[in-house]
């Protein structure tokens, strides 16, 4: 019988990385997810714990796709804790993807965030000139940045990191550094993921400078397919109008960088 | 010549038949505009409780293999008092409260929150099937149904609708009681009781591990439940259950339905559905020279 994507897919984990002491790439392999375009994400199900959306990542290995996750809360952690040879079930794959300009391209991502970025660099064509800046809070948390050179080596490019505390790289907020590199550099487009202040303030900036500029948002999700409405964020929902927006349309939303909903839909402030 | 798409359920008047049934995407009032605009005759709120749920936990929602959706998420809602001060600024939208509780007080309380919103029905949940103590086992206790109709109808002089779903109560009894007791329309059906099982995990899919099937699969059992009702009773049908096209909408009025919900077909086809089955239904009028969906309502039953 053919795949249905709303239905759970099962997949072996088959290799497991830890990237710092709280964040795990789980390695499995399928047919679909690992030619997804960049941006897109799957519902994942960890059996008997819970189901959560999650945007795919890049492996380096034909045929197979891998997520990676930070454990937080209780569906994070039970994923982060499945081990080789256990099963999960995904649908998918979901939601649209980034517009891929050319030329001088910057991307901002903050830890998990940097996921959809990472598939995003395997897109660029071999001329663009592109700027990848990494924000953590302190050292032991910065990941991706030898992947994303890697993956960044026959173009011109550079990757930058920011610490909170100073760690690694330069102190301070990742954009603080987006704001003195916009600022230098003409750049194409913009691209970021991460927590949403961040992308709030990366949108601000560019937008400020008439760059454009998209966003990856992350809200609560149940059914990943614009059916349960819980992702909503003013008129769009996040699952099946993004989770990619473009600058201008986010900052005509009132609730982006300000509020989010909780699991019974109550509008919180970040 | 433009079509008519009017339609009467009872007191309550509508510009289009189509309306976006309960649970469906309905949390906030950007979201309930955009789908007005998109052509929804008016639009059912998630079903509201005294205080907010979270609901249960993931998975909730997936496909049936071949057709349909099993879910269970719970009703999940902010409760009636944080979704009232959320959708008072409506002031275009038809929306439809629909509310869930346990005794006859819940509801009582619930209807006061919404005094000072615009709001042009309530509509009853009587039958989700996947929460104890709500839902369908209030349907169930013809006592209680009886008493929340009457505590309802006394709270507000706004239409009220009660959804009916199949549980262990014939539901023929369940809408007796609430013609009885004063009901100025009836939902039918709810999603029914389901589940599903991954074979390489061996386990039930839903965190709630029973939910309630929707879609194409359900839709001859409401047809058929809405044909029952228009039978047996003189009173407005809403018909919901499994519309995902036009015909389905023009098989439901003929079946006795004054005015038809979709919500699984939202999933399947995204917004674009209300203005799809709206075109569909005008056509058809057109072909069979109707000037209003009255024409055709319950015509199945003279044949």
């Amino acid at each position: 019988m053919q795949r249905d994507p709303n239905y759970p897919t099962i997949c072996k984990i088959e290799k497991v990385i830890d990237e710092t002491p709280s964040v795990r790439t789980l390695i499995f392999s399928d047919d679909v997810l690992p030619n997804v375009l960049p941006g897109q994400f799957a519902m994942v199900w960890i059996p008997g714990v819970n189901e959560l959306p999650m945007s795919v990542m890049i492996s380096h290995e034909q045929g197979k796709a891998a997520f990676t996750i930070r454990k937080l809360g209780e569906a994070s952690t039970g994923l982060y804790n499945v081990a080789v040879g256990k099963y999960i079930g995904i649908r998918g794959p979901y939601g649209n993807s980034f517009d891929i300009k050319e030329g001088k391209l910057l991307l901002v991502g903050g830890g998990t965030g940097l996921v959809p970025l990472l598939r995003l660099l395997t897109f660029v064509k071999p001329s663009d000139d592109v700027t990848v800046l990494i924000g953590a809070k302190t050292k032991a948390e910065v990941f991706f940045e030898d992947m994303a050179n890697d993956i960044l080596e026959k173009n011109p490019h550079r990757v930058l990191v920011v610490t909170e505390d100073g760690s690694y790289g330069e102190k301070g907020l990742v954009t603080d550094l987006v704001e003195k590199i916009i600022t230098e550099t003409k750049f194409e487009a913009v691209y970021t993921c991460g927590p949403e202040l961040m992308m709030y303030k990366t949108v601000q900036l560019s937008h400020e400078k008439g760059i454009f500029v998209q966003a990856s948002l992350e809200r609560m999700m149940k059914c990943g397919i614009g059916i349960c409405g819980s992702c909503c964020i003013g008129e769009d929902l996040v699952c099946r109008d993004g989770t990619i927006f473009d600058g201008d349309h986010l900052l005509a939303n009132k609730e982006f960088g300000h509020t989010f909903r909780t699991k019974a839909g109550i509008l919180d402030k970040f | 010549m433009a079509i008519n798409l009017s339609t009467k359920i009872g007191p309550l008047s509508l510009e289009r038949p189509t309306i976006l049934a309960s649970g469906i995407l309905g949390i906030s009032l950007d979201v309930f505009n955009r789908i007005y605009k998109a052509g929804a005759g008016a639009v059912v709120t998630k079903s509201l409780s005294k205080e907010p749920w979270e609901g249960y936990a993931n998975p909730t929602i997936f496909s049936v293999k071949g057709g349909g959706w099993i879910n269970a998420v719970g009703l999940s809602n902010p409760g009636a008092a944080n979704f009232a001060s959320m959708i008072q600024p409506n002031k275009e939208v038809p929306i439809i409260v629909s509310l869930v509780g346990s005794v006859e007080d819940d509801f009582d309380f619930m209807i006061k929150q919404f005094e000072n919103c615009k709001v042009v029905a309530f509509e009853l949940n009587l039958s989700c099937p996947h929460v104890a103590k709500v839902g369908l086992e209030v349907g169930d206790d013809l006592d209680l149904v009886n008493k929340i109709i009457k505590t309802v109808k006394n709270a507000t002089a706004v239409p009220v609708f009660a959804k009916v779903g199949l549980g262990s109560t014939d539901y023929i009894e369940t809408v007796s009681t609430a013609v009885d007791a004063g009901i100025d329309g009836i939902t039918a059906i709810n999603t029914m009781r389901a589940m599903a099982i991954d074979i390489e995990t061996q386990r039930p899919i839903l965190s709630n591990k029973i939910g309630g099937l929707s879609g194409t699969p359900i839709k001859p059992i409401a047809v058929r439940c809405v044909y029952e009702i228009s039978s047996k009773f003189e009173i407005p049908i809403l018909g919901s259950g499994g519309i995902s096209t036009w015909e389905d909408a023009v098989e439901f009025f003929l079946a006795g339905a004054s005015a038809i919900q979709i919500g699984s077909a939202v999933g399947d086809n995204w917004i674009k559905i209300f203005d799809e089955i709206n075109n569909g239904i005008s056509q058809y009028m057109e072909k069979k020279r109707y000037s209003k969906i009255a024409e055709m309502v319950g015509l199945a039953k003279g044949s």
